[in-house]
């Protein structure tokens, strides 16, 4: 792939020319360039040599084609699309999360390869051209199709379950990084002091504490005070 | 002193019974050596940290893998299945082992729930003619309790309940908004709902350890030491004694036996370097978990002890049982496009039901109690599959692409209310491990092969589970999600040893023909030679079996100091 810009890569994307009856088994996408956000290859998080050892062979192994990479890319935007402010799933670096997980959970493998080869085949058979080869317009109009599991045309089936299974991944790649918990608002795995529902929460899911179980709850101003009782079990401190 | 002088014990694993027994020996001046089969570990080093990790810090997310089947930031190394450690079962039996492989053993994952066993829970046979009675009852254990309560530290409130005793507790925090909805439900559906038992610091307990943060993610390991595992709590201070040394990485094979028929000491094998090693003691307290303790006897075969150590009543292995569970999810249309805050809270659910139909007529014979799951919780893998499915009820299609996708994900996070059932199960005989002739290990260790089948107790409990647990989300507003199970699935009953609260295997009573060990966890069979963890217990109530271990191996160990200095040993 080039090293061209990401959102200059975008356009030379959305800018390719149908490339009629042409279906590459591998090589770029559309005759241009798509780019993501590369994600670190080196890790530490408190692992065992085994683990180490585990995730560095991961590393190491090439699974996907370039078309396939490719492939999975232009439907991780398609599914996120970079056009928000939080950044979309090329910012997030899909591809490079569903390759990895796709090698650490064996039983995504076939899944992932078989949905790309029924994909091209199907836009083939509609278009002309593998996936990547066709034009926006028309990839949409495939996803259209697939995206939406209450479709019971059964020759639509394995395309279906791919889409879902790319969304689950997309989704779940794009949650896991700091783009999706901005977009999430997620705020916590900090230290912090627990002290109830926010009181505006409470009232508008018109909940309140009960003040007899309220009673019974941790003070958190004298928390640092070493804990004591008599000897009836009544905490004195 | 020198290689060849013996230990004055031998404790053989270091989790929640041989972490205690352990720190009370070690604190009685005792010199002990501490042998645990995985590495050594501490949370609050840097190297061996997934606490506080985002999920960008892994290339999987957190995913589970076959080192860490519970995510790969979970704290316990060891699984299912271990490499070269096989197990293997009867044809008639679908048997779960969990192995932990690491000093604290599987206290570094557990979920903290601190549960009392009552005074019924000693007593079942009275209560239901199945099973057997403890030989020991609860005024026996209470001290115990109490002492663990103030040492280890347990947040809870006294309710005066009968089967759920009062302790030594330590405030409880705040429920959040999801138990909210829990509590409300309950209270509509007659069901008690209390705060929870976990055995984590809300208020400091010592100027050692540290208060609790709020993170969730005790199943992490917690680095300000501020939930309780056996490294934390109990091994570290054991070790500052000066007085114990740790063998990690180091497997034992069987106890030494001498003429006497009494123990010696251990063969074990340094997992590292392969190499045989030998500790003598005057006693040995066997903690390795209740089946591994198990293995461990039956494989300690000699002149005097021809069927194994302890099994000349043929009860080693016996009785083996897990604690059943079910489990049920809802859909809250009120959780929906929530305020978003920092709800993280302590790792595990803030209230709880305990067993509360002591007095009803059932169709089946022991109780369970209520787990409450819900909460904005961190995302990791797996969050966002199938993510915009709650829409069907709201009669909104389902599926599609787009930023769209990302209100879907917001609106609906959260809003998720979940049941698990925790309950007790009736131990069988039949139900039971023994050395496979067939299988060794890669040290040469005989394997367990287990045989274990639910009986129709434990089926029709869960049933009344899966009803409870409809009832009761219904009456939280919640929408049921998946199927009700059946017959066909045994009403959702888990596996037998899927709870990870395998018990029973070396049971204690009175009568060396009817049991392996005596009220003080030593064998009938040689006198100096323990068992300090879950395989002494006779039954295991519905509570999680952590805080009566603790309970039960501090009187195991204070019982061998008493008998030490009346030189009985």
């Amino acid at each position: 792939m080039n090293k061209t810009s990401r959102r200059e890569a975008l356009k030379s994307l959305l800018l390719a020319p149908l490339a009629a009856g042409v279906a590459s088994a591998t090589g770029c996408a559309t005759g241009g360039a798509v780019n993501w956000n590369e994600l670190p290859r080196e890790y530490s998080y408190g692992r065992t040599e085994a683990e180490r050892q585990r995730d560095r062979e991961l590393f190491a192994e090439t699974y996907f084609s370039e078309h396939e990479l490719v492939t999975i890319a232009v439907l991780c935007d398609i599914i996120l699309p970079s056009e928000h402010p939080n950044g979309g799933a090329l910012d997030a670096g899909l591809p490079d999360f569903v390759e990895f997980i796709v090698k650490d959970r064996e039983n995504l493998k076939l899944p992932v390869r078989g949905g790309i080869a029924w994909l091209d085949s199907y836009a083939i058979g509609e278009f002309g051209a593998d996936f990547v080869n066709i034009g926006e317009a028309q990839r949409l109009a495939i996803c259209d199709r697939i995206a939406w599991p209450d479709v019971g045309d059964l020759a639509l089936r394995p395309g279906i379950r791919f889409f879902s299974l790319m969304r689950d991944l997309t989704l779940t790649g794009y949650y896991t990084t700091e783009h999706g918990f901005r977009d999430l608002g997620y705020q916590g795995n900090v230290a912090n002091v627990w002290d109830g529902v926010p009181e505006q929460t409470l009232q508008r899911h018109g909940m309140r504490y009960e003040p007899e179980w309220l009673e019974k709850c941790v003070d958190q101003s004298r928390r640092d005070i070493i804990a004591s009782w008599d000897d009836d079990m009544n905490p004195t401190s | 002193m020198s290689a060849a002088d013996p230990y004055d014990a031998i404790v053989v694993g270091s989790g929640a019974g041989g972490g205690m027994a352990t720190w009370a020996l070690a604190r009685a001046g005792l010199r002990v050596a501490l042998v645990e089969a995985g590495p050594w570990y501490d949370p609050a080093d840097e190297a061996q940290r997934t606490q506080f990790r985002y999920p960008w810090e892994s290339p999987r997310r957190g995913a589970s893998t076959r080192l860490r089947p519970f995510g790969d930031f979970n704290a316990c190394i060891g699984g299912w299945e271990l490499d070269g450690e096989p197990f293997t079962t009867a044809d008639d039996t679908d048997f779960m082992w969990w192995r932990a492989r690491m000093l604290g053993g599987r206290t570094n994952h557990w979920g903290r729930i601190s549960l009392r066993f009552g005074p019924l829970d000693f007593k079942r046979r009275d209560i239901d003619g199945l099973g057997d009675n403890w030989p020991i009852g609860y005024e026996d254990l209470k001290p115990w309790y109490d002492k663990v309560d103030k040492l280890v530290g347990v947040f809870g409130t006294n309710e005066g309940l009968p089967n759920d005793p009062d302790g030594f507790f330590l405030p409880p925090p705040k429920p959040r908004l999801h138990e909210l909805y829990y509590i409300r439900g309950a209270r509509r559906a007659g069901i008690p709902v209390y705060p929870s038992r976990l055995s984590i610091l809300t208020k400091r307990i010592n100027s050692e350890r540290g208060v609790c943060v709020y993170c969730r993610q005790c199943s992490r390991a917690c680095g300000l030491h501020a939930d309780f595992s056996s490294s934390t709590v109990l091994i570290y201070p054991a070790v500052a004694t000066g007085r114990v040394d740790v063998y990690s990485n180091t497997m034992v094979r069987k106890v030494d036996t001498g003429a006497d028929g009494r123990a010696t000491g251990v063969s074990c094998i340094d997992r590292e370097n392969r190499r045989e090693l030998r500790l003598n003691g005057r006693t040995v307290v066997l903690a390795a978990s209740a089946c591994s303790s198990a293995r461990i006897l039956l494989n300690s075969i000699s002149a005097q002890h021809t069927s194994g150590l302890g099994n000349s009543g043929g009860h080693v292995g016996r009785y083996l049982h897990d604690s059943t569970g079910a489990s049920r999810a809802a859909f809250l249309p009120e959780l929906m496009d929530r305020d978003v805050y920092n709800e993280d809270g302590v790792g595990g659910m803030h209230v709880y039901t305990p067993w509360w139909l002591e007095d009803a007529q059932l169709d089946f014979a022991r109780g369970y109690h209520l787990e409450i799951g819900g909460g904005m919780n961190m995302p990791s893998y797996g969050f966002g599959f199938a993510a915009n499915q709650y829409k069907r009820f709201l009669g909104e299609r389902v599926g599609g692409y787009g930023n769209g996708l990302r209100d879907d994900v917001r609106r609906f996070y959260g809003s998720r209310l979940s049941i698990a059932c925790r309950g007790e199960s009736v131990p069988q005989y039949g139900n039971y491990c023994e050395l496979d002739p067939n299988v060794v290990d890669e040290w040469g260790i005989p394997a367990l092969r287990f045989h274990y089948r639910w009986t129709g107790q434990e089926i029709n409990q869960a049933r009344h589970m899966q009803d409870t647990m409809e009832e009761l989300l219904e009456a939280a507003g919640g929408v049921l999600l998946g199927g009700k199970p059946g017959p066909e699935r045994q009403y959702g009953l888990t596996r037998p040893g899927e709870i990870i609260h395998e018990v029973g295997t070396t049971r204690m009573g009175d009568d060396p023909a009817t049991s392996v060990t005596n009220r003080f966890g030593q064998l009938h069979d040689a006198d100096n030679v323990f068992v300090a963890d879950a395989g002494t217990f006779v039954s295991q109530a519905d509570k999680n079996p952590t805080w009566t271990i603790l309970a039960l191996a501090w009187r195991t160990s204070e019982h061998i100091v008493e008998q030490m200095r009346q030189r009985n040993l």
